[in-house]
C-alpha cells in the first residue's frame, strides 16, 4: 500500500525531473495514439493476419506494407524477469531497484515490460497494457490481473496521476461539472482541493455542501482576471499537484442568429485566454515540481469539448473558442512534457446543463464526466472522449473528418 | 551444390593494439595502430594491401570507405561488416572468397572501437531502432536486461545455477593472468564471484562485460604468400554463418550454430571430440553455455554437467576463451567479435606465450552479435587449423 508522503520540508532542494527515454521511430508512435486514449493496439497486417511487435514498416511474414493498429487481447506469459540494479539512464537510475519481465502475448510476440510488484515469479499468466510514461511515449506494463491498481506499485504509480495524496485546484466550483469533480477527486483520495468560485460575493447553488467537504477550500478565482489569477498563483502555485480547468463559457448559436462580438469575445476570454492566463502562472511552478516526491505536481487537465475536432454550427462560437483551447493545450502539453507533468484534454460531448437543453440525448451527466476524470488520472491517459456522442463523433472523425464535417452542416 | 572448400587461403599475423578502459581517441586512431602493426608484424608495405575489412560501431560518421581516405589506402576489394560480436567470423569468410577468387591479395581485416566516458550509454541509446523504440524506454541499458532474462530462464529450465556460470568466469580470468593484454589483472575466486554487486538478477558484476577501447586485426593471403613471406599461418577447414534464426522461438535458447553445426563439422571433416580448444563469443557466460550445446559438444540443457566435468583453462580439460575473453580482457566494442579469432590464431601459430595448449592443431571460433531487440542476431563460427 501506498503511504501518505511526509510533509515536504521547504529548505531542501526539490529534486528536478527527468524523463525516461522519449525517442520513438515514427512507425512505433501508433503504440502511443492508441495508449492515449487507454488502448492496447499492436500492427496487424492486413493480408495474413501476423501480429507482430515491435513495430516495422512492413510485416515480418508477408512483407505486406498493409499493417493496421489493431486492438489486441492483453493475455501473456510471463517468461522471465530480472530486477535492475544499474541503469545508464538518470531517469531510471534515480529509481532503482526496477523490475522488468519478458512476456509472450497470446497473440504472438515476444515483448519486454515494466512489471507489476504483485506478479509473482514465472512462469506465470499476466496482462499486458500499453500506458503513457513520463516522457508521454507508450510502453508496456504487464499487470497480474486487469484490475491491478497501478498507483500502488512504486515503479507503475510513474506513469499515473493518481489524485489519491495530492494536491488539486478545481478553477470552477459553480457548475454541477465542477462540483461533481471536486465530490470525484475527494473520494479518490485528494488531499486538498481548491475551488475557484468567480462571484464570491454570491453564493451558488450547492455552495454549502461544497464546504462542508473537508478537503475543501473555496477561492475566489476568475479566470478572465489576469491580476486575479496571477495573485493566486502566487499563493498556491507551487503547491499544486493537479490542476483541472474546468471553467467554460457556453451559448448556442452560430455566425448568424446575433450580431456583434461579445458573446463570442467572453466564450474566447473563458474558454481560450482563461486557459492561457493559468498556464502562464500555473506552468511554470507546476514544471519545477515535476519529481518532487510521492506527490509530485502532475497532471493538467482541460475541460475541451468533442466540438473542438470539428465545428457543430447551432453552437458555432463556442466549437470555435473549444478548438483554439484545444491548440493551446497542445502547446501546454509539449512546454509541460519536460517536467514529465502530463497535459489531459477532455472531449466531452454534450453536458447535461442548461446550455445544452435543446440537444437530444444522450448527453453526458456531471458524475460521469468527473468518474472520467479521475479514470484518466488514474491509468494514465491523455485523451479522453466521454460519452457516447463524444466516441460515435470520434470514431467518425477518424474514419473520415472531411465526411464529418459534411454531416454536420446539412 | 556442395560447398567449395578454403584450400589455398592462410589466415595469419594476429594482433591486438593493447586495450584501455577509456581513450580520448576515435576509432580512426585505434583502426589506424591495428594496421600499422599488421604491416610491422608481416613486413608488407601499405601498397601491399589490395583488400580491406572493417568492423567497427564507433567509426560513424564514416564507414569502411572513409578510412581508406584517412588511412591513404587504395584496396582493391572493400568490407565493411557492421556485425558486432559476429563480425570477426564474418569478415574472415567473406575475405577467404576474395582471396581464392583472386579479388584480392592481401586482406586486413580490422575490428576496433573507441570508449570515451559517455560513449556507450550513447551506443545503447541509438544501437538499433528496435531498441530505441521496445528497449531502451525501459532502463535496461544495454544487453544487461536482455541476457539477464535468458540466463534466468536458463537457470529455470535447464537446472544451471550461478555456481556453474561461476566457474567459466573464474576459469577465463586464470587465463586472462596468462596474456599481457588483459584489463583484469588480479586473480577471481569463486566466492567474489557470487558475491559482487547486483547489476540485473541474476547476473552480477563478473557476468557483465565491461566496454573498452581497443583492436584487434589479422591478415587473410594465400597460403603461398605467406610462405614467401614466412608467415606462420593457419588454414581455415570451415565455417557457418546465420542471422535471424528461430525467429519464433519466445525466448532465445539457441541461436544459428545448431541449424549449421552439421555443415561445419562436414566441411572440415572433424567433430567436436577433435578439437584442441574452442573460443566462444563471451560477454555474458550464458551465452558460452548456448555455444557449446549449439556447436554440438553436449546435448541441450546438459551444458550445467558439461561445466561441472571440465576446467576451462588453457593447461586443463577442455582449454576455452585461452586468453580470458571478454569476460576478462575487457570488451572493445566490435573488436570484441575478433577477440577470440586472434587467440586461435595464437594458439594454432605457437605464439601463445605462457598459455600455450598442448599440441594445439585444430581450433574453434565461435560469434554472436548484434542484440537488436530481445536476442542475439547473428551467429557464425570457423574452424581452423594449423
Amino acid at each position: 500500500m501506498l503511504e501518505r508522503p511526509k510533509r515536504k520540508n521547504p529548505v531542501l532542494r526539490t529534486r528536478l525531473p527527468t524523463l525516461p527515454p522519449g525517442g520513438r521511430s515514427r512507425i512505433a508512435l501508433g503504440l502511443t495514439a492508441a495508449a492515449a486514449l487507454g488502448r492496447f493496439e499492436l500492427q496487424q497486417c492486413r493480408d495474413c493476419g501476423t501480429v507482430q511487435y515491435p513495430p516495422r514498416e512492413a510485416c515480418q511474414k508477408c512483407l505486406s506494407i498493409r499493417l493496421d493498429w489493431k486492438a489486441q487481447p492483453q493475455e501473456g506469459e510471463l517468461l522471465s524477469d530480472t530486477v535492475l540494479h544499474h541503469s545508464n539512464d538518470l531517469f531510471f537510475r534515480e529509481r532503482l531497484p526496477w523490475r522488468l519481465g519478458l512476456v509472450k502475448l497470446d497473440c504472438g510476440p515476444t515483448v519486454v515490460a515494466h512489471l507489476h510488484h504483485r506478479v509473482a515469479q514465472p512462469p506465470g499468466k499476466v496482462v499486458v497494457a500499453a500506458k503513457l510514461d513520463r516522457a508521454g511515449q507508450a510502453v508496456l506494463v504487464a499487470l497480474p490481473d486487469k484490475e491491478a491498481n497501478m498507483a500502488e506499485d512504486r515503479q507503475l504509480r510513474e506513469f499515473t496521476c493518481d489524485p489519491k495524496f495530492r494536491k488539486v485546484l478545481v478553477t470552477d466550483g459553480k457548475t454541477g461539472a465542477g462540483q461533481a469533480l471536486v465530490k470525484a477527486l475527494a473520494a479518490a483520495g485528494a488531499d486538498l482541493i481548491w475551488v475557484g468560485h468567480s462571484e464570491p460575493w454570491k453564493k451558488f447553488a450547492g455552495f454549502e455542501e461544497l464546504k462542508a467537504l473537508p478537503q475543501v477550500t473555496l477561492l475566489p478565482l476568475d479566470v478572465t482576471d489576469s491580476k486575479n489569477v496571477r495573485e493566486v498563483a502566487a499563493e498556491i502555485g507551487g503547491k499544486v499537484d493537479i490542476l483541472v480547468n474546468n471553467a467554460e463559457y457556453h451559448r448556442a448559436y452560430g455566425i448568424s442568429n446575433r450580431s456583434g462580438v461579445d458573446t463570442a469575445r467572453a466564450e474566447m476570454d473563458v474558454n481560450y485566454f482563461g486557459l492561457l492566463r493559468l498556464a502562464q502562472e500555473f506552468g511554470p511552478a507546476m514544471r519545477g515540481r515535476g519529481a518532487d516526491g510521492l506527490a509530485s505536481a502532475t497532471a493538467w487537465v482541460n475541460l475541451l469539448s468533442i466540438y473542438a475536432l470539428a465545428n457543430f454550427p447551432l453552437h458555432g462560437t463556442f466549437s470555435a473558442s473549444k478548438a483554439a483551447a484545444h491548440s493551446l493545450a497542445q502547446c501546454l502539453r509539449a512546454e509541460m512534457r519536460p517536467a514529465g507533468v502530463r497535459v489531459i484534454n477532455l472531449f466531452p460531448g454534450p453536458l447535461d446543463d442548461e446550455w445544452n437543453q435543446l440537444l437530444p440525448p444522450p448527453k453526458v451527466a456531471p458524475g460521469a464526466l468527473a468518474n472520467a476524470v479521475v479514470k484518466a488520472l488514474r491509468e494514465g491517459v491523455e485523451d479522453v472522449y466521454p460519452g457516447d456522442v463524444a466516441q460515435e463523433w470520434l470514431a467518425r472523425w477518424r474514419d473520415n473528418p472531411k465526411a464529418l464535417e459534411k454531416e454536420l452542416s446539412t | 551444390m556442395s560447398r567449395r572448400s578454403y584450400e589455398g587461403v592462410a589466415v595469419a599475423v594476429p594482433v591486438t593494439v593493447p586495450y584501455v578502459r577509456y581513450s580520448i581517441r576515435s576509432a580512426h586512431w585505434w583502426l589506424a595502430r591495428c594496421l600499422a602493426d599488421l604491416l610491422k608484424a608481416s613486413g608488407l608495405r601499405k601498397d601491399d594491401i589490395d583488400g580491406l575489412s572493417v568492423s567497427s560501431f564507433t567509426l560513424a560518421p564514416d564507414t569502411a570507405i572513409g578510412l581508406t581516405q584517412h588511412l591513404g589506402l587504395s584496396p582493391r576489394w572493400l568490407d565493411h561488416v557492421p556485425f558486432g560480436g559476429a563480425s570477426g567470423v564474418v569478415a574472415l569468410r567473406r575475405a577467404a572468397r576474395a582471396v581464392q577468387a583472386g579479388d584480392a591479395d592481401v586482406v586486413a581485416c580490422l575490428a576496433a572501437d573507441t570508449n570515451h566516458v559517455d560513449s556507450f550509454r550513447l551506443t545503447l541509446a541509438n544501437f538499433s531502432q528496435f531498441a530505441r523504440d521496445a528497449v531502451y524506454p525501459y532502463g535496461a541499458g544495454g544487453p544487461n536486461a536482455s541476457f539477464a532474462f535468458l540466463t534466468s530462464y536458463y537457470m529455470r529450465t535447464y537446472g544451471a545455477t550461478r555456481e556453474d556460470f561461476g566457474k567459466l568466469c573464474v576459469a577465463q580470468r586464470a587465463n586472462a593472468l596468462k596474456f599481457e593484454h588483459a584489463l583484469f589483472k588480479k586473480p577471481l575466486s569463486m566466492q567474489e564471484y557470487l558475491a559482487a554487486r547486483p547489476i540485473a538478477d541474476p547476473l552480477r558484476l563478473f557476468d557483465c562485460v565491461m566496454p573498452c577501447a581497443g583492436a584487434d586485426g589479422f591478415l587473410v593471403l594465400t597460403e603461398e604468400r605467406a610462405k614467401s613471406l614466412k608467415l606462420p599461418y593457419a588454414r581455415l577447414l570451415g565455417t557457418i554463418e546465420r542471422h535471424n534464426a528461430f525467429a519464433s522461438d519466445p525466448v532465445q535458447m539457441r541461436a544459428g550454430w545448431a541449424i549449421d553445426q552439421a555443415d561445419l563439422y562436414a566441411q572440415a571433416g572433424v567433430g567436436p571430440q577433435d578439437l584442441d580448444f574452442v573460443q566462444t563469443y563471451d560477454d555474458y557466460p550464458v551465452i558460452s553455455l548456448l555455444q557449446l550445446e549449439d556447436l554440438g559438444f553436449c546435448a541441450k540443457g546438459e551444458g550445467p554437467a558439461f561445466i561441472r566435468k571440465h576446467t576451462f583453462t588453457w593447461d586443463g580439460s577442455f582449454p576455452a576463451n585461452t586468453s580470458g575473453g571478454q569476460l576478462s580482457v575487457g570488451q572493445a566494442g566490435a573488436a570484441g567479435g575478433s577477440l577470440g579469432m586472434v587467440e586461435a590464431l595464437r594458439q594454432l601459430t605457437r605464439q601463445a606465450e605462457g598459455r600455450q595448449v598442448k599440441d594445439a592443431t585444430l581450433g574453434l571460433v565461435s560469434g554472436f552479435g548484434m542484440i537488436n531487440f530481445d536476442r542475439g542476431l547473428g551467429s557464425g563460427a570457423a574452424i581452423l587449423s594449423c
